[in-house]
């Protein structure tokens, strides 16, 4: 069974909505879409307060090559321009539309047949991705055509789709799998043919049997696709792991994956690919899941952005009393969210809502040197030494022991047995790290 | 039996001899002349080791007075004038006057002018919380309330008021050696001027969002209407990024700005209680929302 060699750990899968179909959210009655749901610039708003506006119109238009643009998610009436407080914990500009029933772009296909010849030459599908705002859906939200765009000097031959879901409780990738298998197969031809590589792997951990059958039985229909199924670890659905559980190829420190001649999208990129290119559906819903243990009905919905996360846990029967976290994310590397009227952006995967004594902190104890967290990271870091000298102010060092190549996991925090903050501090120590490195370029 | 003794006691004593001489020639040899200067300097010091004059520590800004051509720009917080007086004396220089500051805390978000948004039980570090979002409250500019500024004061001159929140700064120890404002990842405290009586007249805020949202956040946010600038007559008070600052080398007290504050936000203290006649009402801007 292919997996990564060093590190990772096996927290429970509580994958509870795995069997629930994905449905759609009702649309609510107002949306706040943020002007920056990706990795990169800010896009710019571009509508006024009073502007009607349609599903699908841009709202905000790109700044910049690592930006993407923003489309309305519903059509109605620019209600306001104000700034709300996102997902991530911070405020962003935000545009607020009161929802007047749900009239499309007419040049989106609405039908449901699923075009499979791919008209397109490799510069439109580039083209295409960025003008439908399409960023990567696996949580990190970098933009797609950046990815798809290989530099000069560098060279791809192999294209990788991540469909290892390996964050416990969510089945948004999962469910997307086995309902939109042959959407995803041909988006992923797409994604072939921007990169011009005629090798592409599918990758899923094999605690889902049914997506692997369902996705490598129709691959043979398509050429150059093979589906792989992967050891259940964490993080197997981390970029640089991915490569080596699937290519054996091991992405330097410090480098990109394309320096080993790979490029990783995520199943539900490969999804929206699709729907951009063939649907001329710009990327404004996605699949998310809401689940947790109290949760009355959880399970997976087709959600517009900008919804309140409010709206979506009222369709899974309400907030349990019990719940101590609403958790934007996967319970390993999502975040709390400060309130529930936070908007789901392009990068909500899933919303878990964890009960009182499950969320609360424990207390903090000494370290004792036991280097279990050195031994769950899967990228050969020392979590306790970047915590001590994040701690004492030691960037300098914090940057020697290659601190910015953290993924923030977090199978650290997670496996310390004395309850320490590693991940706090590591990321803490990132950041000042990174600041650092760009006031010394800027220099 | 006895001679064995002597024995030793000649060949240890002839090799200790060797040893003595060797060690005489290479330290001399090797001699460091050091300042005896920098022996005094440092012995008036208050050996704190604060950091406060921007230097490593007290001999490492005793061997930078040793070796300054003018005393300009070296100044012992902690210690002050009359130590850096007698510092110039041991140089025969004279030192320059230099005013003794104090630390201020730039926030009076208190749980009743800032509500509560959201709890916060991570590591009880404000970098940490500053890192991972807008805090506790809805301003993404004011107090954390996770002590770092107490943690970094080694003079014991902090402590957390536990029912506001706010860290309080006592001014009789405070000696302005900014460690507190290198710990506050928001910036919030700032080294001002020492008064007389060690009155204070500041802008106890640091939201530079417009008035609107600044007010929704605290209701003593400086919602930046500039009544206290147009209030100063002698321009002592400006406007920048939708706050205003008092410069405290133009202030004169007289308190005017205080009262003209809608919200609030700028504070006196150890000032005598106004007289009732000096009293006025104090006005309520009505904000618009959507500012």
């Amino acid at each position: 069974m292919k997996t990564f060699p060093v590190g990772g750990v096996h927290p429970p899968e509580n994958k509870i909505t795995a069997g629930t179909a994905i449905k759609h959210l009702p649309l609510p009655a107002s949306v706040a879409i943020p002007v920056s749901q990706h990795i990169g610039e800010p896009a710019v708003v571009e509508v006024n307060k009073g502007d009607t506006v349609k599903t699908g119109q841009v709202i905000a238009r790109s700044k910049g090559f690592v930006s993407t643009n923003i489309h309305s998610s519903v059509s109605g009436k620019v209600s306001k321009i104000d700034t709300i407080l996102d997902s991530t914990g911070f405020r962003q500009t935000a545009v607020f539309i009161d929802t007047e029933g749900d009239e499309w772009l007419e040049t989106i296909d609405r039908t449901d047949s699923i075009p499979a010849g791919i008209k397109f030459s490799s510069e439109e599908i580039i083209k295409k991705c960025m003008e439908s705002g399409i960023v990567g859906l696996g949580g990190a939200t970098f933009p797609s055509h950046v990815k798809l765009t290989v530099p000069a000097g560098k060279r791809c031959d192999t294209l990788i789709i991540n469909g290892a879901e390996c964050e416990p409780y969510l089945t948004s990738d999962h469910r997307l799998m086995l309902e939109k298998a042959r959407e995803i197969l041909i988006g992923t031809s797409i994604l072939m043919k921007a990169l011009k590589v005629n090798k592409a792997l599918i990758g899923i951990e094999n605690n889902k049997p049914d997506a692997i059958s369902q996705l490598s039985g129709l691959a043979k229909e398509f050429q150059g696709i093979t589906v792989h199924s992967l050891k259940v670890k964490y993080p197997q659905g981390a970029e640089k792991q991915l490569i080596k559980a699937l290519i054996n190829r091991e992405v330097p420190s410090g480098r990109l994956p394309l320096d080993v001649n790979a490029v990783v999208h995520n199943v539900g990129t490969a999804f929206a690919v699709y729907e951009a290119v063939q649907k001329n559906k710009p990327l404004f819903e996605r699949v998310v899941t809401i689940t947790g243990r109290s949760v009355l009905n959880p399970g997976n919905y087709f959600v517009r952005t900008g919804t309140p996360v409010r709206s979506l846990i009222e369709a899974a029967g309400g907030l349990p009393e019990d719940t101590g976290k609403v958790i934007s994310g996967g319970p390993m590397m999502g975040k709390a969210i400060p309130n529930i009227d936070v908007p789901v952006v392009k990068g909500t995967s899933g919303i878990v809502l964890i009960p009182r004594n499950e969320s609360e902190r424990t207390v903090i104890r000494p370290c004792i040197r036991c280097a279990k967290c050195v031994t769950a990271c899967a990228l050969n870091l020392e979590p306790y030494l970047l915590m001590a000298l994040s701690e004492k102010n030691e960037f300098e060092r914090a940057e020697r022991e290659r601190i910015t190549d953290c993924m923030e996991c977090g199978s650290c925090s997670y496996t310390c047995p004395a309850g320490r903050p590693l991940l706090d501090y590591i990321r803490l120590g990132k950041a000042t790290v990174i600041k650092m490195a760009r006031k010394r370029m800027s220099n | 039996m006895g001679h064995t003794i002597i024995i030793t006691v000649i060949t240890l004593g002839l090799l200790a001899l060797f040893a003595a001489v060797i060690l005489y020639f290479i330290a001399q040899k090797f001699k460091v002349f050091e300042d005896p200067r920098i022996d005094e300097v440092l012995a008036v010091l208050p050996a704190a080791n604060c950091g406060g004059c921007g230097f490593a520590g007290c001999r490492n800004f005793a061997e930078a007075i040793v070796k300054a051509e003018i005393f300009e720009g070296l100044n012992c917080p902690v210690g002050g004038a009359p130590i850096m007086e007698e510092a110039a004396k041991i140089m025969g220089k004279v030192a320059p006057v230099v005013d003794p500051l104090v630390a201020v805390l730039l926030c009076n978000g208190t749980p009743e002018h800032r509500p509560h948004t959201s709890v916060y039980d991570g590591v009880p570090d404000c970098r940490i919380a500053h890192n991972l979002y807008i805090g506790e409250t809805d301003c993404s500019y004011g107090c954390l309330g996770k002590s770092d500024c107490v943690r970094a004061c080694p003079f014991g001159a902090m402590y957390m008021n536990t029912r506001t929140g706010l860290p309080v700064i006592l001014d009789d120890k405070c000696v302005a050696c900014g460690n507190c404002v290198k710990a506050c990842p928001r910036n919030l405290i700032e080294l001002r001027k020492k008064a007389k009586k060690d009155r204070k007249i500041y802008v106890a805020c640091s939201n530079c969002d417009k008035g609107g949202p600044a007010r929704r956040a605290c209701k003593v946010a400086c919602i930046a209407c500039s009544k206290c600038v147009k209030a100063c007559k002698f321009d002592a008070i400006t406007i920048v990024n939708n706050l205003a600052y008092i410069d405290a080398t133009k202030c004169t007290f007289c308190r005017k700005c205080v009262t003209e504050c809608p919200t609030n936000s700028i504070l006196e203290i150890n000032f005598p209680p106004r007289k009732p006649a000096v009293e006025t009402e104090v006005e309520v801007v009505k904000v618009n929302p959507d500012v």
